[in-house]
């Protein structure tokens, strides 16, 4: 039950004064600017993109700066401000085949076509703090090799699907709808375009725990890292006054292949299956959690039991998101004022029939 | 999808502010049925177009709302669709919204969506040009909104739209609703209104 | 690539899809700077915006399945038409409203046959030569990051 309270007003104006002092901290240190925030903090920027659901590097970073780093306010200021914008419509689905890489590796096959291409990444380093990084002043070079990439690099998918060992990957008529849970409230059982928005923008978090879930055997499905791939790709858009595609700038993405084995039905032979996972911006571990769990989320059209919490599309759909979880958990730090008085006079009633009843027992 | 031609006609100013003007005021003229609004919102769109019913349908429209024109209203398409990204519809059933500047030839209001019992608001809003709209006049409006009866004068209405009106009332929790618009004026008539005449 | 062809595109359809996507990566600097250069400066009304929308990024299951969405992603697009009848349109990821009224324009100017030529050399090449030399960049340093597998033979085979 919520009742209108009043009062409070300077209270509230001052605590937001104080969170503006606190945010800035010492005065004495240089304030941060949302640039350093994009070229430095890349990966909280794109985090904030990804759960935001909104493709912006300026704005997450300054989401980011306003929430004080706290990344999941920062989504939530990005899903706030969408809402002010109109939509032109939707773009071209993203060719991530014609991906220009930074990254791209493979787990399952050492000599993947256009090879390991390792990136700027955190693997096969010790996680040992870099003391020099606490001194300002660096100015570290990568090295150039005389050769770049090759432009497309072939899927690893299309090498097992030439065997007939993994279940082909079926396109969708062109005109078919695509759901969108923005618009529209998910009705269950989800088509995959659903579950693969609502993971897509889903908490990182909540979707590696899930992911870790099904590796340990809660709806196991014994993924191997197929693909994982990091680039940059064109963003095409019609735009029905010209009539034709023109692309918009260039959108960096994380696209995650995962292959899982299957055991086969009465209608199939045993083979590979696939999850896949796709994040705005630099985000492996949500991209490769995100396949994790679309791959469990497919028990149901696999014929498989749904036995684990991450083969539940209720239990998955209804809590990756993170604003809404925040949302209703944060929610409990309201006024409940009235709720808790009813509550009280429950209880307090509860106890004294409970008492009436002992004592008359007792006579 | 047929080719669009640019318009050359400039839509709202400042889109944001004007359209939660405009949106206020249909608002206010939904609420209270029969009641003339003025739109103060600077458009000179082309015609058939009034500037109320321009105003209106840049307000409502977007790109997941279709859009009926009626034939005499087909030169304004191109406009709209431009302006706001709302597809066109191909059949008046299809319509979120409708406009219609030829309201002696208006298509019989049963031929637009009218909603589901469950869906009531899956229905079409007409935009529907008139000679000329007075608040007062022969016609005498009642329904929620209106305290007792609300007098409310239209030139250019086919002679059974009131006819029309009846069955559509009676329809009610489906049916269409409308706005009729004539110059810089406009008048809600949601489903909910008797029109005596 | 949409197969959709425009009636009225009064140049060649991909030379203008070509110069709309440079237009829509170039630097607002380099659009400003362009424009400040132009002499005589033509006349033109915006038609629609500057304004900033937003467009649904789309993925397939799989890389080639099921289209699903992303997200979105803010975009500011323009409509010009200039006083000799021309008209220019801008679509491009982001908010910087006055870029995407330059890139109208220019996408105005650029169909004037007679205008072409020179926006062409001053404006379009040095940006796409820009964005290739640091596109190339990237793609070399990631190339220096690709392993080079060696096999170890084994201790006491023969």
């Amino acid at each position: 039950m919520y009742v209108a309270v009043k009062g409070g007003e300077r209270a509230i104006e001052n605590a937001h004064r104080m969170l503006a002092e606190t945010r800035r901290g010492d005065p004495a240190t240089p304030e941060l600017a949302t640039t350093q925030l994009v070229e430095q903090l890349t990966l909280a920027v794109d985090r904030v993109m990804g759960e935001g659901s909104l493709y912006d590097r300026d704005l997450a970073a300054l989401a980011i700066k306003q929430s004080r780093g706290d990344l999941i306010e920062a989504a939530f200021l990005l899903r706030a401000y969408r809402t002010t914008l109109a939509r032109f419509g939707a773009a071209e689905p993203v060719d991530t085949n014609a991906m220009r890489v930074v990254r791209r590796i493979s787990s399952t096959f050492k000599d993947v076509p256009g090879g390991q291409v390792l990136g700027p990444t955190f693997d096969y380093t010790h996680r040992l703090l870099d003391f020099s990084l606490a001194a300002a002043g660096t100015r570290p070079e990568a090295p150039v090799s005389t050769t770049p990439l090759a432009g497309k690099l072939p899927r690893i998918g299309e090498l097992l699907e030439r065997e007939g060992l993994i279940e082909p990957v079926v396109p969708d008529a062109g005109d078919a709808p695509v759901g969108d849970l923005t618009r529209e409230s998910i009705d269950f059982p989800a088509d995959r375009d659903v579950r693969l928005q609502n993971l897509a923008r889903g908490d990182e978090g909540f979707l590696l725990a899930l992911g870790y879930s099904t590796q340990r055997g809660y709806g196991r499905n014994h993924p191997f890292c197929g693909e994982l791939r990091v680039g940059r790709v064109a963003l095409e858009y019609v735009p029905e006054e010209l009539g034709f595609a023109i692309e918009l700038g260039d959108v960096d993405l994380t696209e995650c292949q995962m292959i899982n084995q299957f055991k086969g039905s009465a209608e199939q032979p045993p083979q590979f299956t696939r999850g896949y996972g796709l994040v705005f911006g630099h985000a492996e571990r949500k991209a490769m959690a995100m396949a994790l769990v679309d791959r469990a989320l497919r028990a149901q059209e696999l014929g498989e039991t749904v036995v684990a919490p991450a083969q539940d599309q209720e239990f998955v759909l209804y809590h990756s998101d993170s604003v809404q979880a925040t949302g209703f958990v944060e929610h409990l730090k309201l006024p409940h004022y009235v709720d808790f008085q009813s509550e009280l006079v429950l209880v307090r009633g509860m106890r004294v029939e409970c008492g009436q009843v002992q004592a008359e027992a007792a006579e | 999808m047929t080719a669009l031609t640019i318009p050359t006609a400039a839509g709202l100013a400042e889109p944001a502010l004007a359209s939660q003007r405009v949106f206020r005021q249909a608002l206010e003229a939904m609420a209270r049925p029969g009641t003339v609004v003025g739109t103060e919102i600077v458009l000179a769109p082309p015609a058939p177009l009034s500037r109320a019913a321009g105003a209106l349908i840049l307000t409502l429209a977007d790109f997941e709302t279709l859009v009926w024109f009626d034939r005499a209203a087909q030169s304004a398409a191109d406009y709209v669709r431009f302006h706001t990204g709302a597809p066109l519809a191909a059949q008046t059933a299809d319509a979120a919204f409708a406009i219609v500047a030829d309201s002696t030839n208006l298509p019989p209001l049963t031929a637009f969506a009218l909603g589901t019992d469950e869906y009531p608001d899956r229905s079409t809003s007409l935009i529907v040009e008139v000679e000329s709209i007075a608040g007062t006049g022969p016609l005498m409006l009642s329904g929620p909104g209106i305290l007792g009866r609300r007098p409310l004068g239209v030139h250019g209405l086919a002679p059974d739209f009131w006819h029309q009106w009846r069955t559509n009332h009676r329809a009610f929790p489906r049916g269409v609703d409308v706005f009729l618009t004539a110059g810089a004026r406009f008048v809600a008539l949601p489903r909910t209104t008797t029109v005596e005449t | 690539m949409s197969d959709r062809q425009t009636k009225r595109a009064p140049t060649a359809l991909a030379d203008r899809q070509a110069w709309l996507g440079t237009l829509a990566r170039a630097p607002a600097a380099a659009l400003a700077e362009a424009w400040a250069g132009l002499n005589p400066k033509p006349g033109y009304r915006c038609v629609r915006g500057p304004e900033t929308g937003l467009i649904m990024v789309r993925g397939r299951a799989g890389g080639t399945g099921q289209r699903f969405n992303v997200g979105e992603a803010t975009v500011t697009r323009c409509t010009v038409a200039l006083d000799d009848g021309l008209t220019g349109t801008s679509y491009a990821l982001g908010r910087d409203r006055e870029r995407a009224l330059y890139a109208a324009l220019f996408d105005a100017l650029l169909q004037d046959p007679a205008r072409r030529t020179v926006i062409e050399r001053d404006l379009l090449d040095p940006v796409r030569g820009a964005l290739v030399a640091k596109e190339s960049a990237t793609a070399r340093k990631a190339a220096a990051t690709r392993v080079d597998f060696f096999t170890v033979a084994r201790e006491g085979s023969e």
